[in-house]
């Protein structure tokens, strides 16, 4: 297990001053297990922030928006996604497992004893009436967190011409997931679809890079070919 | 057995398909186990959510009650492995592989049309849950304002202040139990 997480860390470009932060497997799992035991009200991704970037100084703020932009691209929930990635880069694949493990454990146990708790009392107006408030405050809450995202994202006619018809097929008429995201997510990236001028640039730039590479190589062997003649 | 099996099939979907988080699922999985399965009523999804939100941690921690209910312990944390795994091992190998596409203006493509998707998904998750725990024709005019203000006043203050959303959410708790138990 050891070399492939010392992989994992010189792909993920960690440097050697981030390398001596580097945590042990306990140590992910016990600060993990605290963000998931904590965390109450949603917005998990402001706690690992908190934890991993602040306070244990295990990522640096660079890093951690990288995770998180890999984390609310692919499936899933955007704060175990984080965690997956971030364990990974600190520990390979025994970190990301300690990590979300240790996130979603206390939830997840102390959801299912509200669970054996609502089974009991489910009949009691008391406790309907509660849940029902609560259940109101928590469509504000996820209303308030998807108009914030809107207004930071929606800069275009495109993304109005693609946002209505999802919200229409899933929300209104209730077409499966699957069909719509594989019509809709293909047109989506076509219409963003980079412009002949940003793909030339990069592959420009590409080639540069690639260019210097292959010079730098160069240069290294060279100096070695040196250095074993001079001594 | 066969329920264990329909349990795991319906969340792994689930998990893939997930994109932009949860919230975006939660159409397609209120229709699963409330019309496809029967697992819960209506009502009782809405209550799970709303238990789901008095827990630490990633909120769609509440499809173990789901499991739970439908089979016991087992169901319970077949469903979480089925709802945490697949996407969990995507988001793992992505993470590889990101780097490398470091500057590509397709990278920035995909982010960029994923983005009205993702918030067109979970404005659904918002629509189908409000359905039934804010507006709710079943419910006497009184409950559906109550519950309106409720909701209105949340956002309200989510979109004006930083306040952490717990707080939030116990006090919905505390004037649904206030104004909302003669009824």
């Amino acid at each position: 297990m050891v070399p492939s997480s010392e992989k994992s860390i010189g792909l993920a470009g960690v440097d050697a001053h981030q390398r001596s932060k580097r945590p042990t497997i306990p140590q992910l799992f016990g600060v993990f297990l605290y963000i998931g035991a904590t965390s109450f009200g949603g917005g998990v991704v402001a706690y690992l922030r908190e934890h991993l970037v602040e306070r244990q100084k295990w990522l640096d703020p660079d890093h951690f928006l990288a995770s998180l932009e890999i984390g609310e691209t692919v499936p899933g929930l955007i704060s175990t996604n984080v965690a997956v990635i971030v364990g990974g880069r600190l520990r390979g694949v025994l970190g990301s497992v300690a990590a979300v493990l240790g996130m979603t454990f206390p939830g997840a146990l102390g959801v299912l004893l509200l669970g054996l708790l609502y089974a009991r009392f489910r009949g009691n107006p008391e406790v309907g009436a509660t849940l029902s408030g609560i259940g109101a405050a928590a469509v504000g809450l996820i209303f308030a967190v998807t108009l914030q995202i809107g207004f930071r994202e929606m800069k275009h006619w495109r993304d109005v011409a693609i946002l209505v018809p999802t919200f229409i097929l899933v929300g209104i008429i209730h077409v499966s997931l699957l069909p719509v995201l594989v019509v809709l997510a293909p047109i989506a990236v076509q219409l963003n679809h980079p412009s002949k001028k940003e793909l030339s640039a990069y592959h420009a730039q590409q080639a540069t890079y690639h260019a210097q590479l292959a010079e730098h190589h160069q240069e290294v062997s060279t100096r070695h070919a040196g250095g074993e003649m001079g001594s | 057995m066969n329920k264990l099996v329909s349990l795991v099939n319906v969340f792994a979907l689930l998990s893939i398909l997930a994109v932009g988080g949860g919230t975006a699922v939660l159409p397609q999985m209120k229709h699963e186990a409330v019309i496809q399965h029967h697992w819960v009523t209506a009502e009782q999804f809405a209550d799970i959510y709303s238990l789901g939100q008095l827990a630490p941690g990633p909120n769609m921690n509440m499809v173990a009650i789901i499991g739970y209910k439908v089979a016991g312990l087992a169901g319970a944390i077949l469903v979480l492995i089925a709802f945490y795994l697949p996407s969990c091992t995507l988001a793992f190998a992505v993470g590889k592989v990101w780097d490398h596409f470091e500057g590509s203006p397709w990278r920035d493509a995909v982010q960029r049309g994923m983005a009205p998707i993702t918030i067109g998904l979970m404005l659904s998750g918002v629509y189908a849950i409000g359905r039934t725990a804010t507006f709710n024709l079943d419910h006497s005019a009184r409950h559906n304002l109550i519950t309106v203000a409720i909701s209105a006043l949340v956002t309200l203050t989510l979109l004006l202040r930083h306040v952490n959303p717990a707080l939030l959410i116990l006090i919905g708790g505390a004037v649904g139990w206030f104004a909302l138990r003669m009824m």
